[in-house]
């Protein structure tokens, strides 16, 4: 696996690490070069502090020859925190280059020359310059254990000797070093702190991106699996890629659903017309075998065996007839527009098998004269409609009629408070043959959903456990008084 | 109510003029002069040794310091001190102008020595003669034990006290010369063995890096004289102040603390010693 394949969840905490080491990094090399940088200035400007007082003060006690004074005057640096000074030591040269004092007596004797006391003494004696007005001389060579830091004890142009001011470079080092080691603390303690929190930060980041890519990767296998949107609730990126992932996901779900309906719809459609061209076809026949029966009644002598059995072939043939035409919905009728007394009349119609069942009855029709619907064909699906209902509704149950006729649409809601519908029920309830009780054919919703279909409707059922209910949509077109069938072959 | 209160400020008023008066005619300081020939840094010392005279003597006192033993010859010739605590030499070379009141008595005796000190490093030197050509550290001119002492010491073995030392320098203390010593800025010095051995008690880590190497005889202790102006009065209270001091709690107490024994008449005599090396040096 190659760096770049890795999961964002490390990628992130890395990369923000790497970053804030490389600043961390940055911001300490700077602040340890600028501290060294300080420290030698710190130290030179000490030295030049240091040396241009203590050269003032020297210069009458050397005039009156006080060796005792000029030590203390030496010493004077040491005496406050001796140990912690950076500065080692200070040197007093009489104008022969002797030491005349110095704040480390031992090692530095009196009367010793310069050039007695080491290398760096003898180098730095070679390099001084003498002259009275001399400018402050530095002496710091790279292999030296010591920087030197020379000022003439001079006044009125008369110079008496020279101060020496030296400072041991290790114990430079030790305060650098030690300032080093803070700031090292420092930053590995920011790490320690900003680290973990990059860490987390990256994984909290990661963690509404994941749950998205698998949910999104899940599709194609049909699952359609919500996000809480309470995991992500900000309005950044991610917070987007939650909003979309939703969005598909509704689409999606609209889509199937709009596919399922499509499929039944079809489905049902070719039913229709399955059913039409079967009936066509037996009708034709039929008709025929009917006439000549009939022709053989009026014309014919029948012997009682044959007549009796004639009959039997007639009553048959009619039966068929009748399933047939049931089958046939013929939505091509002439009829008269739909007004409200049809609905009363309904009412009177289905009134007696209420009250037989006990079943109250509740209606509400807000309906204006001449509807542009025929009227039978809305009465046939009305009355069917509530003899169902009232047969689900039972004893003592409840059915509904709500029937609203507006500018453009015709609606029509029958509810009962029978038993619910069972899920495989819903599914294929207006098929024809579906029955669900003894007494019917299983034609009566068929009837109805050609009848509503033929007018360019809807008819959908639901059901709860409270209510069952079906609900018509006929769109009403004021120019066109009789809307055509699209579905049904002549 | 204000008539009573008017008599008593003018009551008050009176008070205080008189008592002015009284200050103005009275009182006059006692002077008193110390050199170094003692740890003369112990101000507190000082301080309550002067709240000791005052209470005695009903005067006012001033301690005058001075670090050279010149400075302070100058104030008893000039008469600017009463009293003055003197080294030996001094005493020996003002003989005439002042009297001599006290001499301390040290470890039983009226007297003290000279101790040539080099540093505890240097466990090869046994006399003087062994510094030949090094640094060499004297109190102060005028000093019996840290200046008359080695030199006189180097003539007695031959040597020239002129050219004997590579350098030498005074350090106008003897305290300062057993620091010079102690620092390992010269590589001997004399000093007092009374502030020696003071020190040694109260500073045992200076004395420590040092080591006494030869001790001199016994001169007399550093005396306490009067210049010559002061009155018989005046002389004879300081001195009955002086003498009863070990009779005395709170004088023991600070006797005590000076590490001395008391004080006693004491006659010039004692000082025949220091005359004698000054006459050696043609001084006298």
């Amino acid at each position: 696996m190659r760096l770049f394949d890795l999961s964002l969840r490390f990628k992130l905490p890395l990369w923000g690490g790497g970053l804030i080491i490389a600043t961390a990094l940055a911001l300490s090399t700077s602040y340890v070069f600028q501290a060294w940088d300080n420290l030698n200035r710190d130290l030179l400007q000490n030295a030049e502090d240091i040396g241009r007082t203590t050269a003032h003060a020297l210069f009458p006690v050397m005039l009156h020859d006080d060796v005792w004074e000029a030590f203390e005057v030496v010493s004077l640096p040491f005496a406050a925190n001796p140990g912690r000074s950076l500065t080692e030591s200070l040197i007093v040269l009489d104008s022969l280059k002797r030491v005349y004092v110095s704040s480390r007596p031992k090692e530095h004797p009196l009367l010793s020359p310069v050039a007695a006391l080491g290398p760096e003494f003898a180098a730095l004696g070679r390099e001084l310059p003498m002259a009275a007005d001399a400018a402050i001389f530095v002496r710091d060579s790279p292999q030296g254990r010591r920087i030197h830091v020379a000022l003439p004890i001079a006044s009125d142009s008369v110079r008496l000797g020279t101060l020496i001011v030296s400072y041991d470079k290790s114990l430079l080092w030790e305060r650098f070093s030690l300032i080093l080691g803070r700031s090292l603390g420092i930053s590995l303690l920011v790490l320690a702190v900003l680290l973990p929190i990059t860490a987390y930060w990256g994984r909290r980041m990661m963690l509404p991106m994941r749950l998205v890519t698998e949910r999104i990767s899940r599709i194609g296998s049909g699952e359609l699996e919500d996000l809480d949107p309470a995991l992500y609730p900000y309005g950044d990126e991610v917070g987007q890629l939650f909003k979309a992932y939703e969005a598909v996901l509704a689409k999606l779900r609209e889509k199937a659903v709009f596919e399922k309906e499509m499929v039944r719809s079809e489905r049902m459609a070719a039913v229709g017309r399955l059913t039409a061209s079967i009936a066509h076809e037996i009708n034709n026949p039929l008709g025929g075998m009917l006439n000549a029966i009939s022709t053989w009644k009026r014309h014919g002598s029948p012997d009682p065996v044959t007549s009796r059995t004639v009959s039997l072939l007639e009553r048959g043939l009619s039966q068929i007839r009748e399933t047939v035409a049931a089958l046939l919905v013929e939505a091509k009728v002439k009829s008269r527009p739909l007004n409200a007394s049809d609905l009363e009349d309904v009412r009177i119609l289905v009134a007696p098998a209420a009250h037989k069942q006990g079943t109250q009855l509740a209606w509400s029709v807000e309906l204006n004269d001449g509807v542009a619907l025929p009227s039978t064909l809305v009465r046939q699906v009305l009355i069917n409609l509530l003899l169902n209902a009232i047969t689900a509704a039972g004893h003592g149950g409840q059915v509904a009629l709500r029937a609203v006729a507006a500018r453009d649409r015709f609606d029509l809601v029958v509810e009962n408070t029978g038993d619910p519908l069972l899920p495989q029920q819903l599914a294929r309830l207006f098929e024809p043959f579906t029955s669900f009780s003894e007494s019917g054919n299983g034609l009566g919703l068929w009837i109805c959903y050609q009848i509503v279909t033929q007018l360019g409707g809807t008819i959908s059922a639901e059901s709860s456990t409270e209510l069952t209910r079906f609900s018509v949509l006929i769109p009403l077109d004021p120019v066109n008084e009789n809307p055509a069938a699209p579905n049904l072959p002549d | 109510m204000p008539k009573f209160l008017r008599h008593l400020v003018f009551a008050m008023g009176m008070a205080l003029l008189c008592l002015g008066a009284q200050g103005r005619t009275e009182v006059r300081p006692i002077r008193f002069a110390m050199t170094p020939a003692f740890l003369h840094d112990q101000h507190a010392l000082l301080a309550e040794w002067r709240v000791y005279m005052e209470a005695r003597l009903k005067r006012p006192v001033e301690f005058v310091q001075r670090d050279r033993y010149r400075d302070t010859m100058d104030l008893l010739q000039q008469q600017r001190v009463e009293f003055a605590w003197i080294c030996d030499y001094p005493f020996v070379m003002l003989k005439k102008e002042v009297r001599l009141i006290a001499v301390a008595v040290n470890e039983g005796k009226p007297t003290y020595r000279s101790y040539l000190i080099v540093p505890v490093v240097d466990a090869q030197t046994r006399n003087i003669m062994d510094l030949k050509g090094g640094v060499f550290a004297y109190a102060d001119p005028h000093s019996n034990t840290g200046y008359l002492v080695p030199r006189h010491e180097i003539r007695r073995n031959g040597g020239d006290p002129g050219s004997f030392f590579k350098r030498t320098f005074f350090t106008w203390s003897h305290r300062k010369v057993i620091e010079a010593v102690a620092a390992g800025l010269v590589q001997g010095g004399n000093v007092d063995s009374y502030v020696w051995d003071v020190l040694n008690k109260v500073r045992p880590e200076i004395t420590a890096k040092t080591r006494i190497v030869w001790r001199s005889p016994d001169y007399g202790f550093p005396p306490i004289v009067a210049s010559s102006g002061v009155s018989h009065a005046d002389f004879a209270q300081m001195q009955r102040l002086l003498l009863d001091m070990k009779a005395d709690p709170q004088g023991r107490a600070l006797l005590g603390r000076l590490r001395l024994d008391g004080f006693i008449q004491g006659e010039p005599a004692l000082y025949d010693g220091v005359a004698e090396m000054m006459r050696g040096f043609g001084e006298l």
